[in-house]
């Protein structure tokens, strides 16, 4: 690890000064002193934002809008009562990730930065010289050792061939079923990113840029629209631990039903790509349609057809397939 | 207000000890109130939980420099230059050690040294992980950083793993590894599987896997004058000592080995493994106490692991059920250095008898680090592949799998012919399966369906081999009416602070509560390591003896009769007599240094145990876990059921990890572990394992295997319990599991 300068920044802009000189923001750190542990990051200076006032929760007067500040704990986004009531599926995303210990550190705006959790990429290499095998994403143009290895979390959509890498978070799959819009400030003003584009996949950003957010950009908060599929989203994260695990696959979903016909449908399925994959043929094929098992299995069934397991992962689409189906039924109230 | 430690409760759960020991007839064993057998707490726990117990990485004399171990990043090729300029400009490094700098050192002797090859004693580089250099520093940080600054220039050669290399028969002559035959054979094994009635053949693999140990190992090293005094977490002071009196040629009595607290072990820290040569090899060349801690990532490469075990099975039976046939070929992976064996077929000598019996163990060479013992070595990766294939028989004969086992009883040691020690299996699959309900269980797959989840269940036979040690210790009467056992074995968490002095306070005829424990140190009585489940009845039995030869000197100065606890002081101040002091010791037949499986002896030794699971797998979603488990054992008297639950309960967690999350990958082209952390190693947190863990005993007194009835139990609960689980998977959904751990692509549908 580097030696590092570091300094509590009093305002947004103060950091984001900071950060135009080079340093990087430190919310819970529960990500990026990782990073500087296994030599993945080596930031001369941290600016600490995580003083700043950003970690309000709220609903509009209008109780049409949710607002979550980025410096919200994820144990905070899981337990309050206006995130349960209006954007369940958050609640749920954001109290099955990590542990309690680790939740009460870890904040929604670095959560959706964190990284991808390939082995290759994680390797503790500190030092010149002493990555074991090639990774683009630490040595560009080192190649994709992934690719061709018996690895289980590879990616299913739009992965190439530098990087199949996946993005492992849970609340940005909630996020992007739910429609909700980061609210990032950056040296020129306040800009918004929709969270179902936030991401990059490799075909779009390569195996280098995974976000739309460019360098020095903080995230302030996110603003999420509330409807009755909002009210009504839940999350299934499936994972081979009950707790303090990754999903191997998992899925939100928005739903909005009566009398056993779909009204209003959003789907984003998590840990296939690098980015929370959404569904909208899916979502708009079963607008309107019966609510049961059969239907939306045979849509999910499809929807799945265009994935591209690697070798050995034939069994991914139709896990991704059962869980987004078993979700909507969740969503739909039909198993628990 | 401030709340000390004591006066809060933090003891009291009420775990349920009724019927923990099970009486013959099967009615529960009343517990005694205080001494053996009753349910003492933890003596120690008030230590371990508020942080008073000091471990060897928190020890920090002044002047030590804290040693980072540099590792090759390649698993086999050569140093040709190592450059520690940058390194040793860093702030607060004092130096780096090359392998130039190294003293030529004496021949290891493997065990209790973990691996024939000593690091940085020559440039070559023999797997991933290797130490090539260390850096000395002020802070660990500094350390650290220096480290990372380390110039490597290394030719590098493709290396060889488990799948690339060969299969190849163990050196047995001076192989320090080998525990027994490596082919056992007796009539015709291929024939009689021709002709029998029922046959499986199988393949069977249980992967390479880490210890994980709370712990991470530390070595504390400091020369005074020329002796060496070492704060080591190890499973076995006597051990350091003599594997550095070996290679650095001094005498045994110069080097001072102490381990008040070992924080988990597991087999990590049974041998010696090169941080501890090269702590105390830096302190000399520094000149100042040097302290080794393995990092997280090190424990991978550092302690140890346990191999993958690949089995082919193959039974055959009678239209009894009766198994006229075994064939059990094991192989693990090994280092180039050492032919470690891991003996996959060590459960199925001893468990069935069969006319036809064809065993082999081999191994495949590969550019990795020796591999050691884990908890259950040898019959742990092994049963699992029996006791998948007699589940697998079981279907192909239409039998129940429990009175398969039954059909197949062993009423003397198939493997030699020797009347058991003390074996009372059958009772425990009666008990098991009566605690079970296995009775109800429908012999159809896939026959019980709860929503989208389908519910099945699966049985296994443990037997775990008795390993025991001579053992040497004291106890003593102080001046001041205090008694005090001194034993120089450990305690790794498995409870030897609360067991020995019960078993002291019951030959004296006293509470165990405050009696004073010193162990882990080589000026104490020597015994063997704290592991292969030896320790209690190998020490257990020094101690006892120790209190009997201490009550017998108490009597004789009161007239051949025991006076009141009270009177002792009294009885020491009139006698004019200081500290009073009682020898004991524990042998083994033809004085043998170690024994496995009751040796030389006239019985055979060994534990058992019947395990129960019942799976709930939900297909679409490609999860199983466990809903509940009952476990009940053969394994000798029980001194503290409580401690003795809560080692079985571990066990069985142990192996809901091997069946179903812990597999340390490794990369094929760089033979290089994928993860090397907790959270790319999956093992099993308290949210996987169901409430429903039900644990018990049968009543038993070992007369033959020690001195106070008991066999060891620390391994035997990890045994059958992954075979139980891959059963249990099949018969709820018809998959069968062969290649463990069980993942989403063996279950989704
Ligand atoms: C062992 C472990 C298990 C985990 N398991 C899960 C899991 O199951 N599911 C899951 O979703 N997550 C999991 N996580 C990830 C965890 O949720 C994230 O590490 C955490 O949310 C990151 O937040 P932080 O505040 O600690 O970010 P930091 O570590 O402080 O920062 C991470 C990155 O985000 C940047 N950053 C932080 N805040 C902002 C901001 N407001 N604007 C712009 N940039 C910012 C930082 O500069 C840095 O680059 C796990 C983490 C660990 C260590
Ligand atoms: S998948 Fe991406 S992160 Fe993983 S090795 Fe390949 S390039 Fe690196």
């Amino acid at each position: 690890m580097e030696n590092f300068t570091y300094a509590r920044a009093d305002s947004p802009e103060a950091a984001i000064r900071a950060a135009a000189d080079g340093a990087v923001f430190a919310a819970g750190t529960t990500e990026l002193v990782n990073w500087m542990r296994l030599g993945i990051v080596a930031p001369p200076a941290l600016t600490d934002i995580s003083g700043l006032d950003l970690a309000a929760i709220a609903l509009a007067d209008d109780g049409a809008t949710l607002t979550v500040g980025a410096l919200a704990t994820l144990n905070a986004v899981g337990t309050a009562p206006p995130v349960r009531t209006h954007a369940p599926a958050l609640a749920e995303a954001a109290l099955k990730a990590a542990s309690p210990q680790l939740r009460n550190r870890a904040t929604l705006g670095g959560n959706v930065l964190q990284r991808t959790r390939c082995p290759y990429f994680r390797a503790e290499a500190a030092g010149e010289g002493r990555m074991p095998w090639p990774c683009n994403k630490r040595v560009a143009g080192s190649g994709c050792v992934a690719r061709e290895a018996p690895f289980d979390r590879a990616a299913l959509f739009g992965w190439t061939d530098d990087c199949v890498a996946t993005q492992p978070s849970d609340p940005v799959v909630a996020l992007a079923a739910l429609d909700a819009v980061a609210r990032v400030q950056g040296p020129d003003g306040i800009r918004e990113v929709a969270m179902r584009d936030f991401h990059l996949d490799q075909q779009e950003g390569g195996a280098a840029t995974e976000t739309r957010l460019a360098p020095g950009e903080m995230i302030l908060g996110y603003r999420i629209p509330v409807d009755a599929a909002a009210r009504g989203s839940a999350y299934l994260k499936v994972r081979e631990r009950e707790s303090y695990e990754y999903a191997m696959v998992s899925a939100a979903v928005c739903l909005d039903h009566a009398d056993g016909t779909i009204r209003a449908l959003r789907i984003a399925l998590g840990s296939v790509a690098q980015k929370p994959w959404r569904l909208p043929q899916t979502e708009a094929a079963l607008a309107g349609a019966a609510l049961d098992e059969e239907t939306v299995q045979a849509a999910m069934d499809a929807a799945l057809r265009d994935a591209r397991p690697l070798p050995g992962q034939g069994w991914k689409p139709r896990l991704a397939a059962n869980a987004a189906t078993r979700a909507v039924m969740m969503a739909g109230g039909i198993v628990r | 207000m401030t709340v000390s430690p004591r006066t809060r409760d933090i003891h009291h759960v009420d775990i349920g000890t009724a019927r923990l020991i099970v009486a013959p007839g099967g009615a529960a064993a009343a517990l005694p109130e205080t001494g053996i057998g009753s349910t003492e707490r933890r003596l120690d726990g008030d230590d371990k939980v508020t942080g008073r117990a000091a471990y060897a990485g928190e020890e920090m004399p002044p002047g030590t420099l804290h040693g980072v171990l540099v590792t090759s990043p390649v698993a086999k090729g050569r140093i040709v230059a190592i450059g520690t300029d940058a390194a040793l400009a860093a702030d607060g490094v004092v130096r780096v050690i090359v392998p130039d700098d190294m003293p030529a050192l004496a021949a290891p002797s493997v065990p209790p040294v973990a691996q024939s090859f000593v690091p940085m004693s020559d440039t070559s580089i023999r797997y991933e992980g290797q130490p090539v250099a260390i850096v000395l520093a002020e802070t660990l940080e500094q350390a650290e950083h220096g480290a990372a600054l380390v110039d490597l220039r290394i030719e590098a050669e493709t290396p060889t793993v488990f799948e690339t290399a060969e299969t190849v028969t163990p050196r047995t002559e001076g192989n320090g590894y080998i525990l027994g035959a490596l082919d056992p054979a007796r009539g015709d094994a291929e024939a009689a599987m021709r002709d029998a009635a029922a046959t499986v053949d199988a393949v069977y693999v249980a992967p390479t896997r880490h210890h994980n140990m709370m712990e991470p190992s530390a070595t504390l090293a400091e020369w005074r004058g020329g002796a060496l005094h070492m704060h080591d977490s190890t499973q076995w002071t006597y051990g350091v000592r003599y594997a550095l009196s070996g290679l650095l040629s001094m005498e045994p009595g110069d080097i001072h080995v102490r381990c008040p607290f070992t924080g988990g072990g597991f087999g990590a820290k049974g041998y010696v493994w090169p941080h501890q040569i090269l702590a105390p090899l830096a302190a000399r060349l520094a000149g100042r106490p040097v302290k080794i801690a393995l990092s997280r990532a090190q424990c991978y490469t550092g302690s140890g692991y346990q191999p993958v075990v690949r089995s082919r099975v193959a039974l055959g039976a009678d239209a009894d059920g009766r198994l006229t046939a075994i064939r059990h070929d094991t192989e693990n992976v090994t280092s180039t250095a050492d032919d470690y064996v891991e003996f996959g077929n060590a459960g199925t000598r001893s468990l069935y008898p069969a006319p036809n019996l064809s065993l082999t163990t081999r191994i495949r060479r590969a550019d990795v680090g020796t591999p050691t013992a884990m908890r259950a070595p040898h019959e742990g990766p092994g049963m699992f592949a029996l006791e998948s294939a007699m589940d697998e028989l079981s279907y192909a004969l239409d039998m129940d799998p429990l009175a398969l086992r039954l059909a197949n009883y062993a009423e003397t040691d198939p493997a030699n012919g020797k009347p058991f020690s003390s074996n009372r299996l059958r009772d425990a699959y009666a008990e098991g399966a009566r605690r079970f309900g296995w009775d109800a269980r429908p012999r159809r797959v896939r026959a019980r369906r709860e929503g989208p989840r389908l519910i099945g269940s699966g049985m296994a036979s443990a037997i775990m081999s008795t390993f025991r040690f001579p053992a040497s210790a004291r106890v003593c009467l102080t001046r001041d009416g205090a008694i005090r056992v001194e034993a120089g074995a450990q305690e790794i968490g498995t409870g030897t602070r609360t067991i020995f002095p019960q078993i002291a306070a019951e030959r004296l005829g006293i509470a165990a509560d405050g009696i004073e424990m010193v162990l882990g140190r080589t000026d104490l009585p020597e015994t063997g390591g704290t592991f292969g489940s030896s320790s209690t009845i190998s020490v257990g039995s020094a101690v006892a003896d120790a209190a009997d030869a201490l009550r017998a000197r108490i009597e004789g100065l009161a007239d051949g009769t025991l006076p009141p606890r009270e009177a002792w002081p009294a009885l020491l101040r009139e006698n004019g007599t200081g500290e009073l002091v009682g020898e004991g010791g524990f042998s083994l037949p033809g004085d043998a240094p170690f024994d496995a499986h009751g040796g030389a002896g006239e019985h055979s030794m060994h534990t058992w145990g019947a395990v129960f699971v019942e799976m709930a797998v939900d297909e679409a979603l490609g999860l199983a876990r466990m809903r509940r488990c009952v476990a009940c054992y053969s394994a000798g008297r029980i001194l503290n059921p409580v401690t003795a639950r809560s080692q079985m309960i571990g066990g069985i967690i142990w192996g809901y990890g091997r069946a179903m999350l812990e597999k340390s990958a490794m990369d094929p082209r760089s033979a290089r572990y994928l993860s090397k952390n907790l959270s790319g190693v999956h093992l099993p947190v308290n949210a996987d394992i169901p409430q429903e863990i039900d644990v018990s005993f049968i009543e038993e007194h070992d007369p033959h295997a020690s001195a106070i009835g008991v066999r060891g139990i620390g391994e035997l609960g990890e045994v059958g319990v992954a075979a139980a689980i891959a059963n249990a998977v099949y018969h709820a959904t018809g998959r069968r599991v062969r290649d463990l751990p069980i993942t989403f692509g063996d279950l989704v549908g």
